[in-house]
């Protein structure tokens, strides 16, 4: 198992190493650094303006080179200004300008996230912020998400052929067929506009005081959540996430329901719920526990759409921001930890599924 | 200057308006039905509610795309004065000969919502099912000798494909679809890759069949390099000395970019059924009988994987739908008057509390196009369960 998991981790960081390199790359393309430098000192400024900010702060390096600074393996570039001090990348990184008072490296192995050039701010910060918001909204999901798909495809999936298999296997292909931005839109059309839908039926029926049953907007539940405020949003993308884990229970249920052991609690008298209950759910719910694992990086998509689409400034927001104005420390450091998110589920759905179950062992 | 409609009014004109995919459907569910013991799964579809269903679904949204410029009422590009934002139904203050009113509204811009999103149609239609078809050759040809070599092919292949699928789609998108990138030669260099497949594919595949008969192996294989590669020089690089085959480095990049995060599903869905299937008995005997292996795997694995792979093909269209309207939404890659479903969303959504009808009519024809290639594979699996 040691073994296992040590070869797992390997793999792991080489290819977090690779997924970064390719969004190093292409966050630093020549067009891409034009751009940020248009962004950042003036729209209208002069080919040889760009060059000389380029060249200025340490971006005409050979593209390795700066790959290894980020990562902290190469020292990080110096120039001695013309007052007598130093600047450079890890001068500027602890802000100070005396010869010799910053580090050599300064990367991600020593700590350093960089700075935001959208945000200006320290990347770190940023991130660790948005990520606790972007927590929350995805606690709520799975809270929401996980027992109604568990629900859906054991229900469906017990009696298969049911009229009940059908409907509940019905709804769960139209929510797979619906994404966020599109349930997002009929959800706020319909609950949160005071133009149509039913708010102003509502309003004009005096159930409700203010103009809109729910918010279409999340800013809010940043301070406080409340039902109104953050309901669309998680249903939004749990709606989107739940038809799939439904069908593999579904289909995990209906497999397990043809299982001799089955047929002999039945043919023993046992109750209908209770095989459904203490023989069948345990071994159905092997397969939708790694689907769910894979589920949660997958929700990632859903998170940007719904997070830009209610204005919630989560992750998703900060990595649409960053993308948006080519914040290639922030991008790097956001990229780092979608892949960390996915390449984690990926490991803990795997052994997981060991634990869970005993048939399968690793040598 | 005419009555706005009212909401039967409205159904009534459109399900008018519409009438040439009314004909083509029923004409089309006519001969297939009374064919259906002669059309093999096709026909098995219309034994099944569901399928039938989401067949139907599917070809009206076909149709609409096919016969778009008979159903217009109005330009999809062209602003008419005082109708920005008008509600659904709504008469047009000048209709000058033309259709007197707006069916579904009119958007932010004044533009007939119902037109762009018949329009829209087209363009999705035009992309998503050549883009999955492209995702599913790319898939086959590597995913067809991963599972049947195995090895060290297989452990780099697999790799590969784990490294494209640990990227966060939308990263990968925002990363590769943008207007900087397009004018670099990453999406030419990756197209060069991509498109290369479909024609090796073909390739593999007719003359690991004929080359025992040398004429006919040299008159199929040379009629598919000669094509093939034409439409490749004119797809991948822009090069087509005849000026027939092209795409605007918009769209490529929107191909390449969604082909891209498409195949290496694709590829481990093919690499697990060529593990299992390899193990059957029927390609021991291919085995015993000296075959290639190009041959086993192009013509003795593929045709018995392909129930798996059709309904997945239908289930990648959707997926691929769904992705192209993503990267609409965040206005990624496509052109600024694009009619596009995606695009129209995110153009809507600025003042969907108030005036939501131009958000809401994309929105709902994309998810009626998805779900109706849902319920088509979940037809086409039950019934190819039943054999």
């Amino acid at each position: 198992m040691l073994l296992f998991l040590a070869r797992r981790i390997g793999v792991m960081l080489f290819t977090a190493l690779c997924l970064t390199f390719v969004v190093f790359y292409l966050t630093n393309l020549p067009a891409k650094l034009e751009t940020l430098a248009k962004t950042q000192a003036g729209s209208r400024i002069s080919d040889a303006e760009v060059a000389s900010w380029l060249d200025r702060n340490g971006y005409n390096q050979p593209m390795l080179t700066r790959y290894g600074e980020w990562l902290g393996v190469v020292p990080g570039w110096t120039r001695e200004e013309a007052d007598g001090g130093m600047t450079g990348r890890c001068y500027r990184l602890a802000d100070i300008s005396e010869p010799g008072a910053a580090p050599d490296r300064c990367g991600l192995l020593q700590g350093y996230w960089g700075n935001s050039t959208r945000f200006r701010a320290d990347v770190a910060d940023v991130i660790t912020a948005r990520l606790g918001a972007t927590g929350i909204l995805m606690l709520w999901v799975l809270i929401v998400m996980v027992p109604m798909a568990l629900l859906v495809g054991v229900l469906a999936g017990m009696r298969e052929g049911s009229r009940t298999d059908r409907s509940l296997s019905t709804f769960a292909i139209a929510s797979t067929a619906t994404p966020e931005y599109v349930s997002g839109v009929v959800f706020i059309a319909l609950l949160a506009s005071s133009a149509v839908g039913i708010s102003p039926l509502l309003v004009s029926w005096g159930v409700i005081e203010g103009p809109v049953l729910f918010q279409g907007n999340a800013r809010s539940a940043l301070e406080k959540i409340t039902f109104w405020n953050f309901f669309l949003p998680v249903m939004t993308i749990a709606l989107y996430g739940m038809g799939y884990v439904a069908r593999i229970t579904r289909a995990s249920m209906t497999e397990v329901m043809t299982q001799q052991y089955i047929r002999t609690a039945r043919l023993k008298g046992v109750s209908f719920p209770n095989i459904v209950l203490r023989h069948a759910l345990r071994n159905a719910l092997i397969a939708p526990f790694t689907v769910i694992m894979l589920q949660i990086p997958w929700l990632l998509n859903g998170v940007v759409i719904v997070e830009v689409l209610f204005s919630y400034p989560g992750f998703g927001w900060v990595l649409f921001e960053a993308a948006a104005n080519n914040d290639i420390e922030l991008l790097l450091a956001a990229s780092v930890v979608a892949v960390v998110v996915v390449l984690l589920t990926q490991l803990i759905s795997d052994i997981g599924y060991v634990y869970l179950n005993p048939r399968i062992r690793i040598s | 200057m005419t009555d706005p409609l009212t909401w039967p009014g409205i159904f009534a004109q459109l399900g008018l308006q519409l009438w040439p995919v009314w004909i083509a459907i029923v004409l089309l569910f006519a001969v297939s039905i009374s064919f259906k013991r002669h059309l093999g799964l096709y026909g098995k579809l219309f034994d099944s509610t569901i399928g039938m269903f989401g067949f139907t679904l599917v070809m009206f949204w076909v149709f609409t795309a096919l016969f778009a410029d008979l159903i217009v009422t109005h330009d999809p590009l062209a602003q008419f004065s005082g109708m920005r934002n008008a509600g659904p139904g709504s008469a047009l203050r000048d209709p000058a000969g033309g259709y007197p009113h707006f069916l579904l509204g009119g958007d932010a811009l004044a533009r007939d919502v119902f037109s762009r999103m018949v329009m829209g149609a087209r363009e999705v239609l035009r992309i998503a099912p050549f883009a999955a078809m492209i995702s599913f050759m790319i898939g086959i040809s590597l995913g067809l000798p991963a599972g049947y070599i195995g090895g060290k092919l297989d452990t780099g292949l697999t790799f590969v494909a784990n490294l494209v699928l640990a990227f966060p789609v939308i990263l990968l998108f925002f990363l590769l679809v943008a207007p900087e990138i397009q004018n670099t030669a990453i999406p030419r260099v990756m197209a060069g890759f991509l498109f290369l497949m479909p024609v090796l594919f073909f390739t593999v595949l007719l003359n690991a069949r004929f080359f025992t008969q040398p004429m006919k192996r040299n008159l199929y294989v040379g009629a598919v390099v000669i094509v093939g590669l034409w439409a490749y020089s004119g797809l991948a690089f822009n090069a087509d000395p005849f000026g027939v085959w092209g795409m605007s480095p918009n769209l490529l990049n929107v191909f390449v970019a969604v082909v891209f995060v498409n195949a290496p599903t694709v590829f481990r869905i093919v690499r697990g059924i060529t593990m299992d299937i390899k193990t059957r008995d029927y390609v021991a005997a291919a085995q015993t009988r000296g075959e290639g292996p190009w041959y086993i795997m192009m013509w003795e694995i593929l045709p018995n994987a392909r129930g798996p792979l059709i309904v997945d093909f239908c289930l990648r269209i959707g997926y691929t739908t769904i992705l192209l309207g993503t990267l609409g939404f965040f206005g990624l890659g496509v052109a600024p008057e694009s009619p596009d479903w995606g695009s129209t969303i995110n153009q809507g959504r600025r003042l969907l509390t108030v005036y939501p009808h131009a958000a809401l009519a994309p929105a709902l024809a994309l998810m009626s196009l998805v779900l109706g290639l849902n319920l088509l594979a979940d037809g086409l699996r039950e019934e190819s369960l039943k054999d």
